[in-house]
């Protein structure tokens, strides 16, 4: 067979590098202002685009697409081509894919700032930029498959696998989850409400954790761990299993997000039961990591690429036992809502990914500018330092997690709840100010480690192209006995995608077609009616505002719950809900009983400064809802979108939404003018113009807020046993 | 409000969470069959291929 000479490209992998460092320090450094803005509110700037709400998401994107995004294509880019023996498919598919993925950052950011969000965890961009992810998810795909396709390697690594089952599943994740209605040129409302789009959001949002930040990532541990320690992996008959139990067995964990909701109940024990299961497949691809380093340990003493490798691995390891306990419902119903969750997802973001990046990132770019790493000291710093940031970072979180929920369901002897809500938030402001100590020693070791690849970029000559030869593939494979069988797939790119979409798609579909199924079974509640067009504007700037990121609005049926908010929710509450705000963080209180809770003037008087109610509330000021004037041009489409949804709204309604808009408004605004704490306020407020209170978007949120939840009210409460 | 648990209403539908597990253990212990018959030089060679690049 003629030997092949060829050159991995290895500009694209520098270019993704890069990017993932630059985003990396923008993610966490947006993660650090929110981390201050939970404790100091008035680091909340009093400006919409530097508020909490809008840079959390800002945060979130950053890290996940931004800084692991890159981090996934440095390391899918690098590897692929060395297992395939073949330089990247298409060198222009290359740089467009890279291009437009940071346009799409960009955009992602800016849009976010805006308060151009869909209201979905981990999904907020809205629909022209969903419609670009898609289609470079596809330059992606051809790319990938094409240098596949066209290898001189006839086995395909596990590794492999594992991008191709995050190929496939990250696209069908997107495009389901993805489907909205558009209302303007870059805002949209979701296709599904209440139930079904937490079910789907869930669905999405857990399994983006699963093939977004882990399964590619475990595809480099595969590679770059024994890379960087010289030696095969420990079991690759477990890799295989590992892979294939994994991929089955994730894409049925996401309705552990929504225990004791009024997510069906079946649906949610298929969750519990999917998530404890994983421990099996995760627990067998840690252990398979660091066995490789049986006998090798003395090179982590040495190599701080395997030193941050192995933390990298048990943090995976710390992480997934972590998940599957918390699913069980016992366990759920303490953490959930709590900064738990917070010291959990961290734990994953910064030991699991965060050390898996920087290792890679320490190994890469000496190779690629053929020197040795400028300092393998400060690269040991910066595994120091990193480990120290994420234990000041995690315990804190558990610790302020744990007390606070303990805290929400304590009882005085005379049967009240012992605590006010604001009291149990007051209480963990020291673990708030640790937790942004721990941050800041984290993002300061990433730093180091800028510094140190700069003098190492500086002191090598950059190797663009990298020759190496191979063989060329036969057209035909010589197979013989037993190997046939496992050769049928195990060397097919094109199998290896159809079993991978097969083994996600079962999970998802045997959880989402009966809950769709059976939509006209949800007992639709009569008293429950479409939002009137002030409250459905009032709920935009609701979720513009990233509302939805403190305050949930779902009661579950606990006895402190109840108490404390009201009624426990349900699902037929949800139906007109697009997209669901259920949330998933209560660093203030429930919302879903809000309506009437208080006056009109009160939230008035709140959302102005929240310390005018609530003394010691961290929420951050909304002045600017009492200076913008509400759009109502845009009302009709609103009521159209909703139209062609589902939601009944009378025929023609659209034209008249606005004349009941206005009514609506002037009662409030009416009732506003003429409360005497109110004037009071006014008159020494320079954000209040009382006389035209009418038109601003307070109005609108004001009457938002006092319709949640109220449709049940009227109706006589069910005896449950949990009431006191 | 009388609040009916709407999965009872479709009939049948323990066959979903019946066949999830049924079609999830198939699949395992196809795929542990799978890797455990799968020829020694084989795996072998494909474990070192990370190393041989």
């Amino acid at each position: 067979m003629q030997v092949e000479k060829f050159y991995y490209d290895n500009k694209i992998v520098k270019m993704f590098a890069y990017a993932s460092v630059l985003w990396g320090v923008v993610g966490m450094l947006a993660g650090l202002l929110i981390a201050v803005q939970i404790y100091l509110p008035g680091a909340n700037f009093n400006l919409p685009f530097t508020t909490f709400g809008r840079v959390r998401p800002i945060h979130t994107n950053a890290v996940i697409f931004a800084f692991v995004g890159n981090g996934i294509f440095m390391g899918v880019y690098y590897s692929l081509q060395r297992l395939c023996k073949a330089r990247m498919f298409n060198d222009t598919l290359s740089k467009i894919h890279f291009w437009v993925w940071q346009l799409i950052i960009v955009a992602a950011a800016l849009t976010l700032a805006m308060g151009y969000t869909s209201g979905k965890e981990y999904a907020e961009l809205e629909w022209p930029i969903d419609i670009v992810i898609t289609l470079v998810w596809v330059v992606f795909g051809i790319n990938m498959f094409g240098t596949i396709i066209k290898r001189r390697e006839s086995h395909l690594y596990v590794a492999i696998w594992f991008y191709i089952a995050t190929w496939v599943t990250v696209a069908m994740l997107h495009i389901v989850n993805s489907f909205e209605i558009p209302f303007s040129f870059m805002k949209s409302y979701s296709w599904y409400a209440g139930v079904q789009d937490a079910l789907i959001q869930w669905w999405y949002g857990h399994n983006a954790v699963a093939f977004f930040l882990t399964t590619p990532y475990l595809g480099m541990m595969y590679y770059f761990l024994p890379k960087a320690a010289n030696r095969p992996v420990y079991s690759y008959r477990l890799s295989i299993v590992h892979f294939w139990a994994l991929i089955f067995i994730y894409i049925w964990a996401g309705p552990h997000h929504l225990l004791y909701t009024a997510l069906p109940d079946w649906a949610q024990s298929l969750g519990t039961v999917f998530s404890i299961m994983l421990i099996a497949p995760s627990w067998g691809g840690m252990l398979n990591g660091l066995f490789t380093l049986r006998g090798a340990w003395d090179k982590v003493r040495e190599e701080p690429v395997l030193k941050f490798l192995v933390v990298a691995v048990t943090c995976y390891g710390m992480a997934t036992f972590e998940g599957p306990m918390l699913s069980i419902k016992s366990v759920n119903a303490i953490t959930h809502f709590t900064d738990w969750t917070i010291a959990h997802v961290h734990v994953g973001a910064l030991g699991w990914n965060g050390f898996m990046t920087f290792g890679v990132l320490y190994y890469l770019i000496p190779k690629m500018f053929n020197t040795p790493l400028y300092s393998k000291k400060l690269a040991t710093n910066h595994f120091w330092i990193g480990t120290i940031g994420i234990v000041l970072y995690a315990i804190p979180m558990y610790w302020a997690g744990f007390t606070q929920a303990e805290m929400w369901k304590q009882f005085t002897e005379e049967g009240t709840l012992k605590y006010q809500f604001l009291e149990t938030v007051t209480h963990i402001i020291p673990m708030y100010i640790t937790r942004s100590v721990g941050g800041a020693i984290y993002i300061s070791g990433v730093f180091v480690m800028v510094y140190n690849l700069y003098k190492t970029v500086q002191a090598g000559s950059f190797v663009a192209d990298e020759a190496a030869e191979a063989p060329a593939l036969a057209k035909v494979v010589d197979t013989h006995g037993k190997q046939y069988w496992h050769r049928w797939i195990e060397a097919r790119p094109i199998q290896m995608l159809v079993f991978s979409l097969v083994a996600v798609a079962i999970g998802g579909i045997l959880e989402i077609v009966p809950t769709f199924l059976v939509k006209e079974n949800i007992p639709t509640i009569a008293s429950v009616k479409p939002y009137t067009p002030l409250e459905l504007q009032g709920r935009d700037i609701y979720i513009r505002e990233g509302c939805y990121l403190c305050h949930s609005q779902m009661v579950r049926p606990f006895r402190d719950e109840v108490v404390r908010y009201g009624e426990y929710s349900k699902a037929g509450e949800f139906v007109y809900d697009h997209p669901f705000q259920w949330g998933s963080k209560r660093t203030g209180p429930d919302l879903a009983r809000e309506g009437g809770k208080n006056p009109d003037s009160w939230h008035f008087m709140h959302m102005l400064n929240p310390r005018n109610t609530s003394d010691k509330s961290i929420m951050p000021n909304y002045p600017w809802l009492y200076a913008n004037d509400l759009d109502t041009a845009i009302t009709p489409a609103k009521i159209r979108a909703m139209q062609t949804l589902g939601v009944p709204y009378p025929a023609g309604y659209d034209a008249q939404a606005n004349t009941d808009l206005e009514a609506q408004a002037k009662k409030i605004a009416d009732g506003l003018t003429n409360d005497d704490q109110i004037k009071k306020l006014a008159s020494v407020s320079e954000e209040i113009d009382l006389k035209n209170i009418q038109k601003k978007e307070i109005v609108a949120l004001i009457a938002y807020l006092q319709r949640i939840g109220t449709d049940i009210k009227g109706e006589k409460k069910p005896t449950t046993a949990s009431l006191p | 409000m009388k609040f009916v648990h709407y999965l009872e209403k479709i009939s049948g539908v323990d066959i979903y969470a019946l066949s999830s597990f049924a079609i999830f253990f198939t699949f395992f212990l196809g795929v542990a069959f799978w890797a455990w018959k799968a020829d020694k030089n084989m795996i072998n060679e494909i474990n070192q291929l990370p190393l041989n690049n």
